[in-house]
């Protein structure tokens, strides 16, 4: 086994990283593969929480680099999910307390046992993303229909390209459909059409998602959720499974533009 | 698609954010500082016009997209040669 690294970034702070994290690795997990998720954001930990995590915190992501304890002790075994690791963050240093040596070097020791090793970037284009996209053989951007966050997504994904990372694909996250059908919000495929990437996931607007991080309970892992749905959707793209963009909503024109642009590949 | 908005002939908010966007990108992507464009087309109109004669008031410069590639295109149109009249006649 040798397990593939995918590092989850966005640029601009607050589009749903973690969350995004958080729920692809327990659908990842849940599709039977095994699973290790690390939260690169040190100094402003959270994957923890998100996953429900937070009181079984012994050892973190520093504590392993610095020599303070073995790999192993600091990855914590999810309840629900047997085959779902967690390795959080320090919470009380900071980004320069590990290199991307560091990052490429904890990877390589977890490469053997894991099918996927999944990296929460903290935002920002700095040492921290440097550390979270230093080991990734893939990377994930992402984004919202929204201007600060598609131009921050452009960005990084100029960067990435340059660490010779790319191609990047992209998640659109927190999509509404009412606003996008009276034409107040970007749809998918203006998305794609201003990046130029390829796109592998696309997230309803839901406030389900604010419920289940309340609980620390994943929404990947609700059957019912669409927005559940949405992400179980991308863990099997990413197993390599052809998955049909679910016709959630609106705009009459918006899934026949965009399998247009999926078919001539987005670029 | 068409609401009250489109039929009074303002632009819903979305496509002006996508308008405003692909600008914005076209720029952030570019090592091409803006004020460069009009430097970069003078010298180019000075070197050009050692060799052929052109207008410079005709050329155009501009920064376009092709995925995620961009491109220089320099549109230069040459000044029509005004032929003598042969005065063999």
């Amino acid at each position: 086994m040798s397990a593939r690294v995918i590092t989850i970034t966005s640029g601009k702070g607050g589009v749903g990283k973690t969350t995004a994290t958080a729920n692809l690795s327990a659908a990842l997990a849940d599709l039977g593969y095994k699973v290790v998720c690390i939260d690169a954001d040190i100094g402003l930990r959270n994957l923890d929480v998100v996953l429900g995590l937070e009181n079984r915190i012994v050892y973190d992501l520093v504590d392993v680099v610095e020599g303070r304890c073995k790999l192993r002790q600091a990855m914590i075994r999810d309840k629900r999910l047997e085959e779902l690791y967690l390795i959080p963050a320090a919470q009380t240093r900071d980004k320069n307390a590990i290199s991307p040596k560091d990052m490429q070097r904890v990877c390589d020791e977890l490469r053997p046992d894991f099918d996927f090793i999944i990296i929460d970037s903290p935002a920002g284009i700095e040492r921290g993303f440097k550390n979270a996209i230093a080991p990734a053989d893939e990377v994930i951007i992402v984004t919202n229909p929204e201007v600060s966050a598609v131009r921050d997504a452009d960005r990084i994904i100029g960067l990435v390209e340059a660490e010779q990372k790319g191609p990047a694909k992209l998640i659109v996250n927190r999509l509404n459909d009412e606003l996008i059908e009276r034409g107040d919000m970007l749809a998918v495929a203006d998305v794609l059409e201003l990046l130029a990437v390829d796109l592998i996931g696309i997230i309803p607007e839901d406030q389900a998602v604010l419920v289940s991080t309340n609980r620390g309970a994943p929404i990947a892992l609700e059957p019912k959720s669409r927005t559940g749905q949405a992400f179980r959707d991308v863990a099997k793209r990413l197993s390599g499974q052809e998955v049909a963009y679910a016709e959630t909503n609106g705009t009459g024109g918006l899934f026949g533009r965009l399998s247009k642009l999926i078919r001539t590949g987005g670029s | 698609m068409r609401n009250l908005s489109d039929l009074f002939g303002r632009k819903n908010s979305a496509s002006t954010a996508k308008e405003r966007l692909r600008l914005v990108l076209i720029h952030d992507r570019s090592t091409l500082a803006p004020g460069a464009m009009e430097a970069l087309r003078d010298e180019l109109v000075e070197v050009i016009s050692r060799h052929v004669e052109v207008d410079p008031g005709e050329v155009r410069l501009e920064l376009t997209q092709e995925g995620r590639s961009q491109r220089l295109l320099a549109d230069i149109p040459l000044k029509r040669r005004s032929e003598p009249v042969p005065d063999e006649y």
